[in-house]
């Protein structure tokens, strides 16, 4: 892999700084990261180390308090709101830990409203969300109630959603936290699928086990890089 | 995948885009993931409209009966009187008057009665002469009844044969005061036996006559020295003649003081007397205004609590790909969908309550339909001021709140 191809990069971040109030309390001090296309890579640390921090930072959720921030090849710190919020809606996907699904809605349509703000016609939404439902195994649960899924199903159609616009990027924050050992496999080894059909996943965890399960694996303290791992599992 | 890197360097990316469609139904999703709460704080704002409704449309409904008396009443009726002089005496019409009237072009029929001052009626003689009841004679032209538009109740109107003679026509008033139920009786007018002819039916434009004893002029001028003078005179033209005749009149009866010639429209007094019920109906507006007001208050409340409570959900729609704008337009069309609901239902109470008081009053229902699409309007309006600034505290929040947990 070429360090130089900067085209080649998804991520790119240069000493970036993210401090919070005043006096400032800085999540991210100076943190150095790129992230090549087709990617798959765990960002580990300690409670409070700044990982959803850098992830709301490479999402474009947030900004840098100083640094350079370039997603997708676009300087982030000269986007608009509306134009960061194109971005989101067409090349990054996001996974939570808390799922965020719609109670009153139907798993496809929680699914469908990944693709709400790319302005495409109702029938087309739910035509790729059946798709990408089953992709994540769950073509079998298209018309049930998160309420009806089990966590770990539920995990897998909030993965469906964020998808089924085929972004370039996955951004997932503890997505296995709140699922277990065996909800928590399924679910990475769909984001491993994913990967392997070319999306570009970041997953942030507490479990250093799945964790030394990805190729790279980027360690945080204390708002600095202090470890970036290549493993020899990919 | 299709479209694996979807914004290659440099190139702007696509926009985030929302359809009306997609807008409506995330506004209408909004009211009804809480449906008592959407009911209980647009309630404030349908109990507001319902009363307002209710107000324009009892005054209306009760207002088109009027104009629907009037209209068979008819609005042509014009009564001319001398005026006062300086002393405060009525004073009479000239002599030719009625005929110079008739001769106005327009002019379908004119009447006219002559007051007698000290001629009075009484049951019979024995009764004591300052027991007058209140009752009053007058000499009465033969046109009178057609001119007036009044009915007779029981027997008949005076002709040119009975007005010779002692005969009289009583208002109904006056026959129930002497105690007359029918033709042919006899009373005391003016120190002789009449024999009564018929009695008149009372008259909403012309109450007046109800308490008057009128005899022909022939037998007034024979027997009490009736000049032939009239007092009051009745006139009725083509409706689109009115306004014409009116300023005709003056100067035709007077032409060298046509200001001493009072001209009134028995019909605007009519109406008058039912709009004094406006300042009323003014109140109760003001009292919807102020149910409506707090109704807004109510439904900005709400709004601002579902702000703070769905930050996750906003977090989340915009990590999805949602703008501030949209953000922005979602959280104002609920709050317009929340007060036009209220609306919507208050409007629907205010016509039901309408169409129950004008059924018991037994009126014809008349709510002009603009108002209803104005009760729904004015709602849909305070419901945009209300949900303005929770709209733009909810766009202002930070695009992590689905991240935080
Ligand atoms: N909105 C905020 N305002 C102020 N300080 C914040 C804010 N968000 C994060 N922080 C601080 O930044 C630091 C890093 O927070 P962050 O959420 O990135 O940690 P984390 O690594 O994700 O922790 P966890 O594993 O518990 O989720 C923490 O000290 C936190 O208190
Ligand atoms: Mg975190």
């Amino acid at each position: 892999m070429s360090e130089d191809a900067a085209a080649e990069h998804v991520v790119e971040l240069r000493a970036v700084t993210r401090a919070y109030g005043s006096p400032p309390t800085v999540a991210l001090n100076g943190v150095d990261l790129r992230i090549a296309a087709g990617e798959m890579l765990a960002i580990v640390g300690p409670s409070g180390s700044g990982k959803s921090t850098l992830l709301n930072i490479i999402g474009s959720l947030d900004r840098a308090s100083a640094g350079d921030t370039r997603i997708a090849g676009h300087e982030v710190n000269r986007m608009s709101d509306a134009e960061l919020s194109a971005l989101r809606a067409h090349a990054i996907g996001f996974v939570f830990q808390q799922f965020h699904l719609s109670d009153g809605v139907t798993a496809l349509d929680n699914v469908a409203t990944g693709l709400l703000y790319t302005g495409m016609p109702a029938r087309e939404r739910r035509r790729k969300a059946e798709v990408a439902l089953r992709r994540v195994g769950l073509g079998d649960r298209l018309r049930h109630h998160p309420r009806q899924l089990s966590g770990g199903e539920r995990q897998r159609v909030a993965i469906a959603r964020a998808v089924v616009g085929e972004p370039s990027l996955l951004l997932a924050d503890e997505p296995t936290g709140s699922l277990d050992t065996k909800a928590g496999a399924g679910v990475v080894e769909i984001l491993a699928e994913l990967n392997r059909s070319g999306t570009t996943v970041v997953v942030i965890t507490h479990d250093q086990e799945l964790a030394e399960r990805m190729p790279r694996q980027v360690r945080l303290r204390d708002g600095e890089i202090v470890a970036d791992e290549r493993g020899v599992a990919a | 995948m299709s479209r694996p890197r979807a914004s290659r360097p440099g190139a702007a990316p696509a926009r985030s885009r929302l359809r009306p469609g997609d807008l409506l139904a995330l506004g209408f999703h909004g009211l009804r993931a809480r449906p008592l709460r959407a009911v209980l704080s647009s309630l404030g704002i349908a109990i507001g409209i319902a009363a307002m409704i209710a107000v324009i449309g009892i005054s209306t409904s009760s207002q088109a009966l009027v104009k629907e008396r009037l209209s068979e009443l008819g609005t042509n009726l014009l009564t001319v009187t001398g005026g006062s002089d300086l002393l405060g005496q009525e004073v009479p019409l000239a002599e030719g008057a009625v005929a110079a009237i008739r001769r106005i072009p327009g002019v379908q029929h004119a009447g006219s009665t002559a007051a007698l001052a000290d001629v009075n009626v009484y049951r019979n003689s024995e009764i004591a002469p300052s027991r007058t009841g209140g009752l009053s004679v007058a000499a009465a032209d033969l046109e009178l009844l057609d001119a007036t538009g009044t009915q007779m109740l029981t027997g008949a109107w005076l002709n040119e044969a009975t007005a010779q003679y002692p005969t009289v026509v009583l208002g109904r008033a006056a026959a129930e005061r002497l105690g007359i139920q029918s033709p042919g009786s006899l009373v005391w007018l003016g120190g002789a036996h009449f024999s009564v002819l018929g009695i008149l039916d009372s008259s909403v434009l012309v109450p007046e006559l109800d308490s008057m004893a009128l005899i022909g002029e022939p037998v007034a001028r024979q027997l009490f020295g009736h000049t032939g003078n009239p007092t009051t005179i009745y006139e009725r033209s083509d409706d689109a003649r009115v306004g014409a005749v009116r300023t005709l009149l003056p100067p035709t009866l007077s032409p060298e003081k046509p200001s001493a010639v009072k001209v009134s429209r028995p019909s605007d007094a009519l109406a008058a007397k039912n709009t004094v019920d406006q300042a009323f109906t003014g109140l109760l507006v003001g009292v919807g205004s102020i149910a409506l007001l707090v109704g807004g208050i109510g439904v900005a409340n709400t709004m601002v609590i579902s702000v703070l409570e769905r930050r996750r959900e906003i977090g989340l729609r915009r990590s999805l790909g949602a703008t501030r704008r949209h953000i922005r337009q979602q959280f104002l069309l609920e709050a317009v969908l929340l007060a036009a609901a209220g609306g919507l239902a208050g409007t629907a109470l205010g016509w039901l309550i309408t169409a129950i008081a004008a059924r018991a009053n037994g009126w014809a229902l008349a709510i002009p339909p603009e108002v209803l699409v104005a009760g729904v309007a004015v709602t849909a309006v305070v419901g945009a001021i209300a949900g303005l600034l929770p709209a733009v505290r909810a766009a202002r929040t930070s695009p992590t709140a689905a991240l935080s947990s």
